[in-house]
């Protein structure tokens, strides 16, 4: 019998809470808000007197603004650059690293100005897929917040010459003593050798590194490298703690790999199995095919019992049986499979890393599950080093310090100490080459900013062996100079930074060196290395033997464990002044705009804490967070999860103030900063809503609209997997579309469709912020999301779902069944769904309108006209997937916005803007177009060439971004096109639409997710 | 009496209501014809350099002739002419005077070619300012198809030279002789109208007097007639009348809306925009009699969306030699020197909500620009010739045939289209030329 669990998406609708009723069965969340002025609350309705008011303006105003048409300028180039032709993109190969992930990029430019990011498909290590995170990055060259021009002690507006300002710095240096530069991880060879270079002219120079979010006790285990691990190759992925589809490591090049061994076809029907163990829910989490919750008290003892098992030992069994349970088939597949297992582990405990590393080595995976000779060099911090700076900045034994893209007074524990110590003159000289004036810069004496990444030459060695360049594609826009130009300008050194790095790349390119160079500059990759061998961590390793008593013998924990995590948009924070990133729904929480502390269900029910409701969250050090409960299902019971990044306090109007700062709750254990720690929390009574988009948009009431199925059903029948609605006709059961209303459209030139792959999805979320740049998509800020108005023309839907199935009521009886159902939250399994305008061929939405402002197009799409829009809002109304969305407001004007939309508001800002794509007024309703000026262009090209498109030529910028091509778009006309083979390869098998019942014929097809789990749906319970 | 009186003054005035409605709406016809033959010159071009050519050299290869027009147009005319010296000079006897070997190689490398010495070059080269002649990288055929068409349009009249200049030409001056015929026409007609309905009314009104004058005479009359002949027309009875205060008032009212609503749909609304531009550019200088191809100067008028305003460099070309001493041209060198782009004023506006793409008409469409943009060539002041409304775009998307011969892309839609309905031609809006998101999103 087909299985058809219950999914729901979210602890409302599970509870079916009044609120989540009202606003299930209500398309808007209020009334028009004629009146703008009141920030938060639009409970004000406008009188009437107003309305007539503003009505008799707004025609005056308009009669007076036809009487004389502006005078327009066209203002041509000088010399116009050979390369540059207005209204032609260029797209120019580049890398995209923070310290935090790396992608290879393609930057696509307008006029000189760079308006997206794509994934370079060059790139082996990427392979074209690009995180959330790098596709928002492109507004960060546009932050008003960076610093404009060199200065001393944060004056924004002080006329300081450089180059005084350079023999300051110089004199200051010759005497400073020790002098510390303090950076993220650089994975730049050249700039290590600009930095070796500084330190040879100033002796006593030390680099030291550090990760905001470490991976020091992985470094430690490992020789000094992350190994270089390779997902594609695993039949087995068993992971504690390390979300390494979101956030860790390196999360893109894992996806891509991940996913080449978790598709599914009938040529193709073996996927890998991956176990989860993990504290928070987490993407990775809600992707495996066994999740446990466990306590990161037990994270430590699951690791040590899987070592007993596969490497040998005595250890008690688990106390919590569900974990031993797990561990124990764990440990036989890891067994089975042999050198196609892998074991990852996040944590920052060296103990623990030790002994994953002696698990893998047993299972003899170098070289095909781990490649020992491409190892990533993308974490490189060292936190005892850092912390025996930070020591020693405080005794005041350091002459001068330079932080270099660096901000450890926001995200290092010890940021406090730091603070006290530079604002108390404890070092002799203090510089900042941080873009910004955050945190740490703000506090030093001398500010030498630093270009933006896009603005500077660079090379790159995320892997042994791979290399990667960036190139500038705009002229500087401030003042600024890049950092290693600077240091070397120090170091009495006159080159400039493009001709160091020539020289040093001269031995890797070898003979025509003008020719290779071109080529990787042009590819943006090449292969090669330049990096010497790893520097040696600090802190001591261990043996296998030692980190196994350390773990046997650790003390028990008691109380309400803490765990502090990564989210997938704001990341550590160093991107955070980025309204993108906020306002991108957190793949599993769906919450925007702010962190909170995510509690299981049972504990919020014991404490009678509602979702919203502020506690008070104290640690062991007496560190204080006061933030939001949000009830997270699969949360380990016990635990409380809280999200890095948040709480800055000198990263711009974005970002301040959001959320509360969880850095300094981490603690130190054997050598390593670790987020795991004791906690007590407390009720504060105030409230404080979170603006969550899970419940938003929800889909009708009727048949789920997401379909999945197990791999051994679809072994044995791949024909069962989807179960395809009929409607009762005359004639018997026929399948919806036979039985219609409407002409079906002949489609003669192209069909456009596009077929979404649910068991590729990961959830990650970078299609949204593909589409939200692509598509000029306006951000609307927390209240906005809070009234249900967020803007984004994409969206994935999570469900979770119960494991009550149709047999249940059979075999266990109704009443029970129903009970069951009524708690299933402890560990749901999760299904992500990217949702967006389905491009009906029979729209709903067409109907309704009263002007014929959505209408159908002869290629199959769904055209919305916004000049023609009143605004009437039927068609959203009427839209059964809930994907239309409406300008409540004129976002790129009304003031109200302009602290968190502020790029629309700048000239500055404004050229980050798409210049294909309309900028939508108040009062129209939007929505995906499928890029159609990506199909114009794309078809205009072919035209101009005399041929028809290639397939794969015209993609939307969704589908593009996707680092697991779980979207395939296409021109559904071209039998030849992979679309076009995809659906018939699918069809009765996976393909299937949502609400298929409705009969709406979308453009859009969805695959079925297959789970790799036993039929009978094993459900281990934490 | 007087009702007889007043019946032909009323029927005067239908009449002269009616005879000016009708030349309005034939003067109004007359200008959609105009700006209907002035939308299709795409063949009429063609076809008049086809003629051009099979006239002046009926033994040349017509289809070289045709290459080497356009190679011409686009390396050469700059600075040379078939019959008049520009910059260099003119080309008209090229053939007869210098060997096809040394032309190809002057063309190719002029500056070798004077450094070998050779005495034709060194003669020419001093003749013109030792003025150096750019390089060209064409091929010998090339070359050869130049020299070709030069031979073919030798001591041609002028206009044969353009012939999509003439063919927009004649269309266009057809159209107005045709209008002013048609005028013409029309108003011997009113004129012969108006004389007749004058000779009407004064012999009503001898007629009526010589009847009042009989009637006088007579003493006989009873009350009545008395009462119809001392009756005297109430003036003030009738401007006091409810049905002339209605009258009026409708046609006041009427008149108010018609007048608001032309001046509200021509809000906006730019036709024949010339605004006065920094330097006094001349189009009909450098396209018209130069001959120079728009596509020199506005480089991305064939590849992309915009078709860009040249920048100073491009300028440079030609006038870093010629006419530098030009008050004009002065200014293109201020701004070189003090960095500072020029600002030139944007005639052509269209809201930004309307995706317009130059290349996908030029390049794709074959359109040419002068069915947009008027006839530029004989503009010193480049105005706005169209209305650049979305009813203009529309109404040429539903006319205008798709330009599909020899591309691929197109193949299998004209084969559909015929199987569907051969008669009616393939237009651009039958291929969805119409819909909101072709232009708008």
């Amino acid at each position: 019998m087909q299985e058809s669990p219950k999914y729901w998406k979210g602890i409302e609708e599970l509870e079916n809470s009044p609120e989540f009723v009202h606003n299930a069965l209500s398309e808007f969340g209020s009334f028009m808000p004629v009146k703008e002025r009141h920030a938060s609350t639009d409970e004000t309705v406008a009188p009437r007197r107003d309305f007539l008011k503003l009505m008799g303006f707004g025609l005056a105003a308009a009669t007076l603004a036809s009487c004389e048409a502006p005078v327009r300028k066209a203002i041509p180039y000088l010399n116009k650059p050979e390369e540059v032709d207005p209204g032609i993109a260029n797209f120019y190969a580049s890398t995209y690293f923070t310290g935090q992930d790396y992608n290879a990029v393609l930057i696509k430019t307008r006029e000189g100005r760079p308006i997206k990011l794509e994934g370079n498909p060059e790139s082996p290590i990427t392979r074209g897929g690009l995180s959330a995170r790098a596709q928002a990055s492109v507004l960060s060259l546009y932050d008003s917040e960076r610093l404009q021009a060199f200065t001393k002690n944060g004056d924004r507006n002080a006329k300081i010459d450089r180059d005084q300002i350079d023999q300051e710095i110089r004199t200051a240096l010759a005497s400073a003593g020790r002098i510390a530069i303090v950076s993220p991880t650089i994975i730049s060879p050249t700039t290590k050798r600009a930095i070796a270079e500084f330190a040879g002219r100033f002796a006593g120079t030390e680099h030291v590194m550090y990760d905001a979010h470490s991976a020091s006790a992985l470094l430690r285990a490992n020789g000094g490298v992350v190994p270089g691990y390779d997902f594609g190759q695993a039949s087995v992925i068993v992971s504690f703690g390390a979300d390494f589809l979101g956030t860790w490591i390196s999360p893109v090049e894992y996806a891509t790999q991940y996913i080449t061994n978790r598709k599914v076809s009938s040529d193709k029907k073996t996927m890998s199995r991956h176990f989860q163990f993990e504290t928070n829910m987490s993407l990775t989490g809600s992707n495996a095919d066994v999740r446990v919750a466990v306590k990161p008290s037990e994270h430590g003892k699951a690791v040590l019992a899987l070592y007993n098992k596969l490497v040998g030992g005595s250890g008690a069994a688990l106390q919590n049986q569900a974990l031993n349970e797990a561990i124990n088939k764990a440990a036989a597949e890891l067994r089975a499979a042999g050198s196609r297992g892998l074991v990852v582990c996040g944590s920052n405990d060296v103990a623990e890393q030790t002994l994953v590393a002696a698990i893998n080595a047993a299972l003899g995976n170098s070289g095909t599950t781990i490649n020992p000779n491409a190892p990533s060099l993308v974490r490189q911090g060292d936190d005892q080093r850092m912390l025996n700076l930070i020591n020693a900045i405080g005794q005041g034994q350091v002459g001068a310090v330079i932080f270099y893209n660096a901000n450890p007074v926001y995200d290092h524990p010890m940021g406090d100490q730091l603070k006290q110590a530079l604002q108390g003159k404890k070092v002799g000289l203090t510089i900042s080459l941080n873009p910004t004036l955050d945190e740490t810069g703000s506090l030093c004496t001398y500010q030498c900013p630093d270009h933006h990444w896009m603005e500077s030459w660079n090379d790159y060695e995320p892997k042994r062996g791979f290399l990667s360049l960036s190139q500038p594609v705009i002229t500087p826009l401030f003042k600024t100079r890049q950092a290693q130009e600077t240091l070397l300008t120090w170091a009495g050194n006159p080159n400039t930074y493009y001709n160091y790095l020539r020289n040093s790349w001269r031995g890797v390119l070898g003979g025509n060196f003008q020719g290779g160079w071109d080529k990787a500059v042009h590819d943006g990759v090449a292969t090669g290395t330049l990096s010497g061998a790893s520097a040696a961590q600090a802190g001591p390793t261990m043996s296998a033997d030692a980190a196994a008593s350390a773990i046997a013998s650790a003390p028990a924990v008691s109380g309400i464990e803490l765990m502090i995590y990564e989210k997938v948009g704001v990341g550590n924070g160093c991107e955070a002044n980025n309204p993108w990133l906020q306002e991108l729904p957190d793949p599993v929480s769906k919450a925007t705009w702010g962190n909170y502390v995510t509690v299981p269900r049972a504990m919020a029910v014991e404490q009678k804490w509602e979702q919203g409701d502020v506690v008070r969250v104290t640690t062991g050090k007496g560190k204080i967070a006061e933030l939001p409960v949000l009830i997270q299902p699969g949360q380990a019971q016990g635990t409380i999860g809280i999200a890095l990044g948040y709480g800055r306090e000198k990263a711009g109007k974005v970002a301040d103030k959001v959320g509360a700062n969880v850095y300094p709750m981490m603690v130190l254990r054997n050598g390593g900063l670790v987020g795991a720690t004791t906690a007590q929390v407390a009720s504060t009574g105030a409230r404080q809503p979170i603006a969550q988009t899970q419940t938003h948009h929800t889909i009708m009431d009727r048949k789920p609209v997401v379909q999945e199925s197990t791999l051994a059903q679809y072994r044995e029948n791949p024909k069962e997997v989807t179960e395809y609605d009929k409607i009762a006709t005359p004639e018997g059961l026929e399948k919806p579309n036979k039985v219609s209303l409407w002409q079906d459209y002949e489609y003669k030139n192209h069909h456009w469709g596009m077929a979404i792959d649910l068991n590729s999805c990961i959830g990650c979320g970078s299609c949204v912020i593909g589409c939200q740049v692509e598509n000029n998509v306006a951000v609307v800020g927390k209240q906005e999301v809070i009234n249900r108005r967020e803007m984004h023309w994409m969206r994935i839907d999570r469900y979770y779902s119960s494991d009550a199935h149709k047999s249940d009521f059979e075999t266990k009886g109704k009443l029970a069944t129903y009970a069951a159902m009524e708690d299933p939250s402890d560990n749901p399994s999760v299904i992500f769904q990217p949702m967006l305008c389905q491009h009906c061929n029979h729209a709903p939405c067409e109907t309704v309108c009263p002007v014929l402002a959505t209408t159908h197009s002869s290629e199959g799409l769904n055209q919305m006209t916004y000049n023609r829009c009143v605004g009437t809002r039927y068609c959203a109304n009427n839209c059964p997937y809930k994907v239309r969305r409406f300008n409540w407001f004129s976002y790129y004007s009304n003031e109200k916005f302009e602290t968190v939309n502020g790029h629309m508001f700048t000239d500055l800002g404004r050229m980050v803007l798409n210049p294909d794509v309309t900028v939508r007024a108040r009062g129209v309703m939007e929505k995906c177009s499928m890029c159609v000026q990506r199909i114009q262009l794309g078809k205009l090209e072919a035209k101009k060439q005399k041929r028809r498109p290639k397939d794969g030529e015209i993609v939307t910028a969704c589908a593009q971004s996707c680092p697991t091509q779980a979207i395939v778009f296409g021109d559904m006309r071209d039998p030849e096109s992979r679309i076009s083979k995809i659906l018939r390869r699918e069809d009765g098998e996976r393909a299937f639409h949502a609400l298929d019942a409705i009969n709406v014929q979308p453009n859009i097809a969805y695959l079925t997710k297959i789970r790799n789990v036993e039929k009978s749906a094993e459900k281990p319970v934490a | 009496m007087s009702s007889y009186r007043l019946r032909p003054f009323s029927h005067w005035l239908l009449a002269l209501f009616l005879t000016f409605t009708a030349v309005g709406q034939l003067a109004a016809q007359d200008a959609a014809s105009v700006s209907k033959e002035g939308v299709t010159p795409g063949a009429a071009p063609a076809g008049a350099a086809a003629a051009a050519a099979g006239t002046a050299a009926p033994a040349g290869d017509a289809a070289a002739i045709a290459a080497g027009d356009a190679l011409f147009k686009g390396n050469c005319a700059q600075c040379h002419a078939v019959n008049d010296v520009v910059v260099g000079p003119a080309l008209a006897g090229i053939d007869k005077r210098r060997p096809m070997p040394w032309i190809i190689k002057w063309v190719k490398n002029s500056s070798k070619v004077v450094a070998s010495g050779d005495e034709y070059a060194v003669k020419i080269f001093n003749e013109y300012q030792k003025q150096q002649m750019p390089s060209f990288a064409l091929s010998d055929a090339e070359i050869t198809s130049i020299v070709a068409y030069v031979k073919s349009a030798e001591g041609a009249p002028v206009a044969a030279k353009d012939p999509a200049g003439t063919a927009v030409d004649t269309s266009e001056g057809k159209g107005v002789s045709d209008a002013a015929g048609a005028g013409k026409y029309m108003n011997a007609v009113l004129i012969v109208l108006v004389v007749v309905l004058i000779v009407l009314v004064v012999t009503l009104v001898i007629i009526a007097n010589i009847m009042k004058d009989v009637l006088r005479g007579r003493k006989d009359l009873d009350g009545r007639d008395v009462e119809i002949l001392e009756q005297k027309t109430d003036w003030a009875a009738i401007l006091k009348s409810g049905w002339l205060r209605g009258v009026v008032g409708v046609l006041f009212v009427l008149v108010i809306l018609y007048e608001s609503i032309q001046g509200l749909m021509a809000v906006g609304l730019s036709q024949g925009y010339q605004p006065a531009q920094p330097i006094a550019f001349s189009h009909k200088l450098h396209a018209g009699e130069h001959q120079i191809n728009c596509a020199y100067c506005h480089t991305s008028v064939y590849k992309s969306k915009s078709a860009n305003i040249p920048s100073a460099n491009i300028c440079m070309n030609c006038h870093s030699q010629i006419k530098t001493t030009s008050p004009e041209i002065k200014k293109i060198y201020r701004a070189i020197q003090r960095q500072q782009p020029i600002q030139w004023v944007r005639i052509h506006n269209l809201p930004d909500l309307a995706y317009f793409n130059h290349s996908q008409h030029t390049q794709v469409g074959g359109i040419q620009c002068q069915t947009c943009h008027g006839p530029i060539e004989k503009m010193d002041v480049v105005y706005q010739y169209s209305a650049l409304t979305m009813g203009w775009c529309i109404n040429c998307h539903r006319e205008t045939p798709l330009n599909t011969k020899g591309n691929g892309y197109y193949d299998n839609l004209v084969k559909l289209h015929n199987d569907a309905n051969a008669g009616a031609p393939f237009t651009v809006s039958s291929n969805g030329g119409t819909e909101c998101s072709k232009c708008h999103y």
